[in-house]
């Protein structure tokens, strides 16, 4: 099978290409870029790429597909045809399944699985600990020969420091990546929403800034002490986006993500009580927003993620507190990227790395790049095109997002996964 | 989307600005709040006479849904609906249907298909009387008995009833609010209700543990000493200690409490002279309030459950003209 894509304009941040151009693919792999095909190259398709935008399939570090064991919110069926809708070609699912990722057995179930409905390529991150107890450590050299890319606590507490310390201590024996959102299970007990005006106003139990920074500062001093690869998810306040960046020109190789959500929204957005917007981490005030989004532009924070969580709708149409946390996010990656790429005025090249080579970087695979011989995973959008979240645009089962109702910029037009088109929009 | 204020499209006003439910003091206009204080008016000599009844809501259906334990507040909404002449329902649903597993919305979608004109909800949740309001038909009006911690606008008028029937003018009065205002949905109404009826000054005198988070941009000076705090206010509103606050690690003791923050004779000497003493009840003697204060002569506690019966009339007979 051999594909032209004909006359987009390619961005690659990765290789420097910015240009309108022809991709041309074979045996699922990119065999060329620009105008001229490859001696004796015979197009089966072609697709024509006017007007829109090539670029690497979107690469997500943070999707829930609910399987398995939580099949009533989402199947891996209809949030892979999610992914690759919303032009995600990879993506790493966290181990807070049922069961929990924490068994080689399941690992591989769950790769199988993804392998034969032939879509986006998923990376399972297994459980740092056994059942996310945070107790006893998982056989993280056995999962990772099952498939694990890294291993994570999910948003389980880990509140045993010698356990986490002693977790990173055995990941670095190895190389493996250790990934931890930090908030510290005392301080945000019961907390629905950033402490703050907000949640004053609205009377709801609050989460301080300091149930992140205080983990974060655990979490930075093992990592110096261990020398662990350290990733940081979706980080939420400005102190914390500083105690990385502090970090960070001290020399530590640590890295984190952002969710999409949080680079646009904060606590106001929650107005009367808008249970689509119970997050976690909550949304905070206005600076912390600006503060991670000054964060990503100046590579304190490496990518966006989706921060998928799909939600069914009897969870969400209770008070706010009772609701459960997350919203849909896979579609919604591309648009989101896009709207702060405008509003922050930033090169389209630079904005979308945050979604295919930074998170490839942190991931570990191959993948975000366009490079001849590298898998032909590619997004194609029209940047221009605007659409209207509702429930009949998403393909997710989650429809729940903070955005419902609104118009977004950035349509994608086809997916193509190992040079296979998984998705025409 | 960041920049949509909290006060943009109200969900208690209907399109004519009108009064369509009340969930809660925070950004009603001044008239609507005078409007309900000045009904209540009418109706505390209804609740004088030998016939305490009058026809206003004759035919009406009033579901009291309580999803939490609460027998006063209750109890005044339901007098309050008979004496309007509407057929009152009461529910308490923290043992009933809750129990079973239905849904908030799903009870709420069974009882407006027996046709009720009105709910009164309490719930423990915040926010739980706005998803009723944004969930209803149209033509059914809302009232809010108390969410979680975040408003009691019924408690909060009777409360601005009391202080305008003993203080002429909101305009040159100073208010302190004393005790647990994180937890608390009557000191959040109070202060939106003070604050747009034009009180001057409405201080909070807490602990730092009892204190939100910027508490201070609701409009209100934070003390957290009574002898400072209570110096020359007009009117003193106390709110009542939950004994879990021990629990959570917010006070040490309730003598430490009472020592501090506990109204007696001599801190509410500091208050002016003629100052008067407000409880949402119900009271914990010897923890927020002396005996000797409660039943004082400064002490207005028992007229204000007098006056409840006459603001829920107002309330309701109000949302049901609109």
């Amino acid at each position: 099978m051999k594909t032209i894509i004909r006359n987009g304009r390619v961005i690659d941040q990765k290789n420097r290409i910015d240009g309108v151009m022809d991709v041309f693919i074979a045996s699922g792999k990119i065999a060329a870029l620009g105008t001229e095909p490859p001696h004796g190259f015979q197009a089966d398709r072609e697709i024509d790429a006017t007007n829109l935008i090539i670029c690497p399939g979107l690469v997500d570090l943070s999707a829930r597909l609910r399987e398995p064991g939580l099949e009533y919110k989402a199947t891996l069926e209809s949030e892979m045809g999610a992914a690759v809708a919303g032009g995600v070609t990879s993506l790493a699912c966290a181990p807070d399944t049922d069961p929990v990722l924490d068994e080689p057995g399941l690992v591989e179930m769950l790769k199988h699985r993804a392998r034969s409905l032939n879509q986006a390529h998923v990376y399972p991150i297994g459980a740092l600990t056994r059942g996310l107890k945070g107790e006893w450590l998982t056989e993280m050299a056995e999962l990772r020969d099952a498939g694990c890319v890294a291993f994570s606590q999910s948003d389980k507490p880990l509140p045993n420091t010698r356990v986490m310390m002693q977790a990173m201590q055995y990941a670095s024996t190895f190389g493996f990546g250790v990934w931890l959102r930090p908030q510290d299970v005392y301080l945000a007990d019961g907390g629905v929403a950033h402490d703050g005006e907000v949640a004053t106003r609205l009377g709801l139990p609050a989460v301080p800034v300091c149930a992140e920074t205080v983990a974060l500062s655990n979490i930075i001093l093992m990592a110096k002490e261990t020398g662990a690869k350290v990733h940081l998810c979706r980080i939420s306040s400005a102190e914390g986006v500083a105690m990385i960046r502090a970090a960070r020109q001290q020399g530590l190789s640590i890295t984190c993500d952002v969710a999409a959500n949080h680079v646009h929204l904060s606590e106001m957005d929650i107005g009367f009580f808008d249970s689509n917007c119970h997050l976690v981490p909550p949304l905070r005030s206005l600076g912390d927003r600006d503060a991670l989004r000054a964060g990503l532009l100046d590579d304190t924070i490496d990518a966006i993620c989706s921060d998928h969580a799909p939600v069914d709708d009897d969870a969400k149409l209770l008070p706010f507190a009772e609701a459960e946390a997350g919203a849909t996010g896979l579609e919604l990656l591309l648009p989101l990227t896009l709207k702060w790429a405008a509003e922050m005025k930033i090169p389209l090249s630079a904005a979308l790395s945050r979604i295919t080579s930074g998170p490839a970087r942190i991931l570990g695979v191959e993948a975000g790049h366009l490079s001849p011989g590298a898998d032909a995973d590619l997004c194609i959008f029209d940047p221009a095109q605007y659409w209207r979240v509702d429930a009949a645009a998403l393909k997710s089962q989650g429809k729940n997002t903070p955005f419902l109702g609104m118009e977004l910029e950035g349509r994608v037009k086809y997916t193509l996964v190992s040079g296979l088109v998984v998705h025409e929009g | 989307m960041t920049d949509v204020g909290i006060m943009s499209n109200n969900p208690q006003l209907n399109k004519n600005g009108l009064l369509q439910h009340l969930l809660t003091t925070e950004g009603l206009p001044a008239p609507i709040l005078l409007n309900i204080l000045d009904t209540a008016e009418s109706f505390v000599g209804v609740t004088e006479r030998d016939v305490k009844k009058v026809p206003l809501l004759r035919g009406k259906s009033i579901f009291n849904l309580f999803f939490e334990p609460s027998t006063r507040t209750r109890t005044t909404f339901e007098i309050a609906a008979k004496r309007l002449s509407a057929d009152v329902v009461n529910l308490n649903i923290a043992v009933s249907s809750q129990s079973k597993g239905e849904t908030l919305l799903d009870t709420v979608d069974n009882l407006s298909a027996m046709h009720a004109d009105m709910f009164v909800v309490r719930h423990s949740q915040s926010g739980a009387a706005h998803l009723i309001a944004r969930h209803m038909r149209p033509e059914i009006h809302v009232i809010n008995a108390g969410d979680g911690r975040h408003a009691h606008p019924t408690q909060a008028l009777l409360d601005v009833f009391t202080i305008r029937r003993y203080k002429s003018d909101f305009r040159n009065l100073r208010v302190a609010i004393v005790g647990d205002i994180l937890h608390s949905r009557v000191a959040r109404s109070q202060i939106h209700a003070l604050t747009t009826l034009g009180v001057p000054e409405v201080r909070v005198i807490a602990p730092k543990t009892l204190l939100p988070t910027k508490v201070e941009r609701l409009g209100v000076h934070v003390y957290h000493e009574m002898t400072q705090g209570l110096k020359d206010v007009d009117v003193l509103m106390m709110l009542r200690l939950q004994n879990e606050r021990m629990l959570s690690a917010r006070l040490p003791s309730t003598e430490e409490y009472f020592k501090y923050y506990g109204l007696t004779q001599e801190k509410l000497a500091l208050a002016k002279h003629d100052a008067i003493v407000l409880h949402p009840g119900p009271m914990n003697r010897g923890v927020e309030i002396d005996s000797a204060v409660a039943d004082g002569k400064q002490s207005v506690i028992l007229p204000q459950v007098t006056f409840g019966i006459a603001v829920r009339m107002a309330v309701m007979s109000i949302l049901a003209g609109n």
